[in-house]
């Protein structure tokens, strides 16, 4: 037996399209319903065009910057970008291990995860270092985490459906993780110590 | 100065710094008045994104006052306020010159996958952000505009990301009139590409997302449909049926590396860091999508591998369509909208915090709490 087309979803038929309210309906709900309806007024339409005025760029190419130490940068640039940051120049072990990275082009795995896994040694490097300041790294202040008591923590998470709390319990781990582990292994190697000199 | 610094993932403190020099002929220095938190910049908090520097100053959402210029500047002077795209871009590259901002070519040396974004790593170009009381703003006759007399300030801070990355995810969309529009993500970005698909024509606009406060907002702000997830097993499905099986023509992914929705996926990026982002809202906007459909990414993704669906969506013939938004090409445009009160911004404006509170404020948003949409950050200074 033969279905009508009516009755079947329109997927699978060839001139139904879906229903939907006219534009007059949609324009009295919505302010401003299809003022942009033509392409024409779609600022990025088409994804290339050429800008005359050069968004006021008045040269060919920008003066360059004075390089200051010998900036990091992609094997894929064919040289130093004329402008660049001077934010944090890479030092210590990170350091070391970004400027590595840069060694492989940014198509490489090896470029990515030698920097992520300085970004872990930077932490390290500079938590540890914090302890010998007048203001070492505090957990409690720097995870804002006392705004659980005046930004509705409990209320904000009880009797609501949010698939996030499930993993929001690891969060606490992430932070203090590294520091029970560097805490137990300096308990370990100072108590291998003492024994040791006890003989 | 006073400025946001990042002490690793999870941590941050306000640090005196020293404040930002001229250090190119066409820089200026501005006094930040109004900056914003990104959910993007949760993706740096968190420890996603790679050759993140401790000591880094986050914050490429921000306005201010000109404090001084370089020797080059033609346009701006010292005491005009600004507006500044979060895009760093000299104008003249050959991506620049076509209108792909987001994409210059000539100011970021870390990684030619990406453009310069203020505060947001070394891998955009190891620029310090504006989450602070100055900021370093390079190329000041290419970039920044004067803020209009009649503009608010807190749309005028909006309007340097959320806003029009939003708009800009519509045109992604290659929205004709009448199509039905899915977007998935009801935060600032995807709530404004939500009000943005109706401005290009859309006939149906269903938002999705497991936060019932957003999707109230997307209700009320964007005239949305809305759905949450986890209401039902299979989104996908779900969709299927609410599109009478053809799925939507068009998806918006306003989400990006941090999607929920799927617990392997989020533990591998979020907390092991494994993949460059949790792709579960992109997989979504893929399968859900009838065949031939437009699939619009714009939320941010680091750039290691993701476990993304491409069979799906070479099979069903997909056009994926994606960038960081070239700001500055949608303004004169977002200025009609905004003066005329087609589109929004501060409506979604949920929390201010001041500079030394900063760390209360980005726990605040990234463990969504007391109903945070959008917080902005009020310098110190101004």
């Amino acid at each position: 037996m033969t279905s009508t087309s009516s009755d079947l979803p329109i997927a699978y038929v060839p001139g139904r399209t879906r229903p939907t309210q006219t534009p007059e309906q949609l324009r009295a709900r919505i302010p401003g319903w299809g003022v942009d309806l033509d392409p024409a007024d779609r600022p990025s339409v088409p994804k290339l065009q050429f800008q005359e005025d050069l968004s006021g760029a008045h040269w060919e190419f920008p003066d360059r910057q004075p390089e200051k130490w010998p900036r990091e940068r992609s094997v894929e640039h064919a040289f130093l970008t004329p402008v660049f940051g001077t934010a944090q120049p890479p030092k210590g072990l990170s350091g070391a291990i970004r400027k590595y990275a840069y060694r492989y082009s940014e198509g490489r795995a090896a470029h990515w995860l030698l920097l992520m896994f300085a970004d872990r040694v930077d932490a390290g490097e500079h938590h540890l270092s914090s302890l010998l300041t007048l203001r070492p790294d505090n957990p409690i202040t720097e995870t804002g985490v006392l705004s659980e008591f005046t930004h509705h923590g409990l209320r904000s998470r009880v009797g609501v459906k949010r698939t996030d709390l499930v993993h929001q319990s690891l969060d606490p781990v992430i932070v203090a993780g590294p520091w029970l582990i560097g805490g137990w292994l300096a308990f370990r190697g100072v108590r291998r110590a003492v024994r040791a000199l006890r003989g | 100065m006073r400025a946001m610094v990042y002490r690793g993932p999870y941590k941050m403190r306000v640090e005196e710094k020293h404040k930002p020099t001229i250090e190119h002929p066409n820089d200026a220095i501005v006094r930040v008045t109004l900056a914003a938190i990104c959910g993007s910049d949760l993706h740096l908090y968190h420890g996603l994104m790679p050759d993140t520097r401790i000591g880094h100053t986050f914050g490429h959402e921000f306005i201010g006052v000109v404090d001084e210029v370089g020797s080059s500047v033609q346009n701006l002077k010292p005491g005009d306020r600004v507006m500044v795209p979060f895009n760093i871009f000299c104008g003249s590259c050959w991506y620049c010159a076509r209108g792909l901002y987001s994409n210059c070519h000539n100011v970021n040396p870390n990684a030619t996958a990406v453009g310069g974004i203020y505060g947001y790593s070394h891998t955009t170009g190891g620029y310090d952000g504006g989450q602070a009381e100055f900021v370093r703003v390079p190329f000041a006759d290419v970039g920044p505009v004067l803020i209009p007399d009649w503009m608010h300030d807190e749309d005028a801070v909006l309007l340097t990301d959320a806003t029009p990355t939003g708009y800009f995810g519509a045109q992604c969309g290659d929205i004709v009139q009448g199509d039905t529009v899915v977007v998935f993500g009801a935060g600032p970005v995807g709530l404004v590409a939500a009000q943005s698909s109706w401005l290009m024509g859309a006939g149906r606009v269903i938002v999705v997302d497991h936060l019932e406060y957003r999707l109230e907002k997307a209700r009320s702000f964007a005239h949305a449909e809305t759905l949450n997830f986890t209401d039902y097993g299979d989104i996908v499905l779900e969709l299927k049926r609410q599109t009478d099986w053809l799925g939507a023509d068009v998806a918006i992914d306003a989400v990006g590396a941090e999607a929920d929705g799927n617990l392997l996926q989020h533990v591998t990026t979020a907390k092991f860091k494994l993949q460059g982002g949790s792709p579960v809202a992109l997989n979504w906007a893929i399968d859900s999508v009838r065949k031939g459909a437009t699939v619009s990414v714009m939320g941010a993704y680091g750039p290691i591998f993701s476990a993304v669906k491409f069979g799906d969506a070479m099979n069903k013939g997909l056009t994926l369509r994606m960038n960081q938004c070239p700001v500055k090409r949608q303004w004169p445009r977002l200025f009609e909208h905004v003066r005329n009160g087609h589109l929004t911004p501060r409506e979604i404006v949920t929390h201010r915090f001041p500079l030394e509170h900063i760390a209360e404020g980005y726990h605040v948003f990234s463990a969504k709490l007391d109903g945070c949409i959008k917080p902005l950050v009020v310098p110190t200074a101004a």
